[in-house]
């Protein structure tokens, strides 16, 4: 995909080189890379501080017989030299997301959160959590302000909020400074991924209320 | 450029030796050099001696299963040897799961092209270097990110962080994938 506009932050892509990332957010970024040579190109370049950094680290001496014990479990490990498969073709979702959802966009199971929307909770682990959102066309999400981060990758269709246009591959990264109103352009329905690292707060009384139920 | 590589070995022929003739005097020598200082790294990311010996054992038993994964036009031996112990850090002190991107759909391309790799090499050669000379403060910014010491909001608030250093070679990757792709 060539025609990305809105991309990673560096905090992002060198908390994901480190592994320091919560796994909702890492899904995101690995989606996005997934679909942004530009972001790839970067994240090697984090990857490659790393290894700078490693290299760099004082050796800490190994034990007596360390390489022969490695030989030896390399000479017992169960290996064979196989490439991984190349995905099937035509897929809506980054490969990823594939495993999160348990295939494509069609199984989904989407549950109603109000106006429209739909949401579906991926299982991640604790300190952020991921969902897919499903957003009808010229369809309003409630308005809301965040207190930690939250990012969202638009996978099909595009919205736009008061500043910018997000369409397929975009990536919104938002944190507690923005209040924004994210509205889905018309024509197509929008399918977003988005994580968050703290409850949503929407700014009307009855979403607010209805949060517990709903996981967001 | 200020240092000498002339005396130095280069890993990337110690991987083909690997890869290509399972050449257990290449990997001792690899293990010589890099398992100590991934047992330092893990020590550094909070593992005791203990765990750290045994996963540093660990991310070379799959450098020796995975050689034939690595390639040599996308990453230094060290960039790479450092993503797998920063995945066997995540399993197994953290218990968490990392996704990954999805892989690039290689062409028919068995063996990377030398001066791609040679590229690559003094690439990475010069950031290391770039890495070594930070003032102090924020070398150890960028080396307490990787150890896992600051948080995804600590690095976003930190402006301390030496960026441009890193910025300089996006574009020589950017390239160099862009020729992969086509």
């Amino acid at each position: 995909m060539s025609d990305i506009n809105h991309h990673l932050t560096d905090a992002l892509l060198m908390g994901y080189s480190a592994g320091t990332l919560p796994e909702a957010f890492s899904l995101v970024v690995a989606s996005h890379i997934s679909l942004c040579d530009e972001c790839r190109a970067r994240l090697e370049s984090f990857d490659a501080v790393g290894g700078a950094v490693l290299e760099q680290t004082a050796a800490a001496p190994m034990r007596d017989g360390a390489l022969s014990e490695c030989l030896g479990r390399i000479a017992n490990a169960d290996w064979a030299p196989t490439r991984t498969v190349a995905k099937a073709v035509g897929s809506d979702l980054p490969e990823p997301l594939t495993s999160y959802v348990g295939g494509d966009l069609d199984v989904v199971r989407w549950r109603k959160i109000g106006g429209g929307v739909s949401q579906a909770v991926l299982k991640t682990s604790k300190g952020a959590t991921a969902r897919l959102l499903h957003i009808p066309a010229g369809q309003q999400l409630p308005d809301h302000g965040h207190q930690g981060t939250e990012l969202t990758l638009v996978l099909k269709g595009a919205f736009r909020d008061e500043q910018d246009r997000f369409a397929a591959g975009d990536i919104e990264v938002a944190d507690q400074t923005l209040t924004h109103k994210p509205v889905a352009e018309e024509g197509e329905d929008c399918i977003c991924l988005a994580a968050t690292d703290a409850p949503l707060r929407f700014s009307t009384m009855l979403p607010r209320l209805a949060q517990p139920f709903f996981r967001i | 450029m200020t240092f000498d590589d002339t005396n130095r070995p280069s890993w990337a022929g110690h991987m083909k030796r690997i890869r290509e003739t399972r050449d257990e005097a290449a990997f001792a020598e690899i293990f010589a050099y890099f398992a100590p200082r991934v047992k330092a790294f893990l020590m550094k990311s909070g593992a005791d001696s203990g765990l750290a010996e045994d996963v540093a054992q660990d991310v070379l038993v799959t450098l020796w299963t995975k050689a034939h994964m690595f390639d040599a036009s996308r990453a230094s031996v060290a960039t790479w040897i450092f993503t797998i112990a920063r995945n066997r850090r995540i399993d197994m002190l953290r218990k968490d799961r990392r996704p990954e991107p999805e892989d690039l759909t290689w062409g028919p391309e068995p063996e990377p092209d030398q001066a791609d790799v040679m590229a690559l090499q003094q690439d990475a050669e010069a950031l290391g270097t770039a890495i070594a000379e930070l003032p102090a403060k924020q070398r150890e910014l960028v080396e307490r990110a990787y150890y896992g010491d600051l948080s995804h909001a600590e690095i976003a608030a930190e402006t301390g962080l030496p960026l441009g250093t890193i910025k300089s070679r996006i574009r020589l990757a950017l390239d160099r994938l862009r020729y992969v792709m086509k």
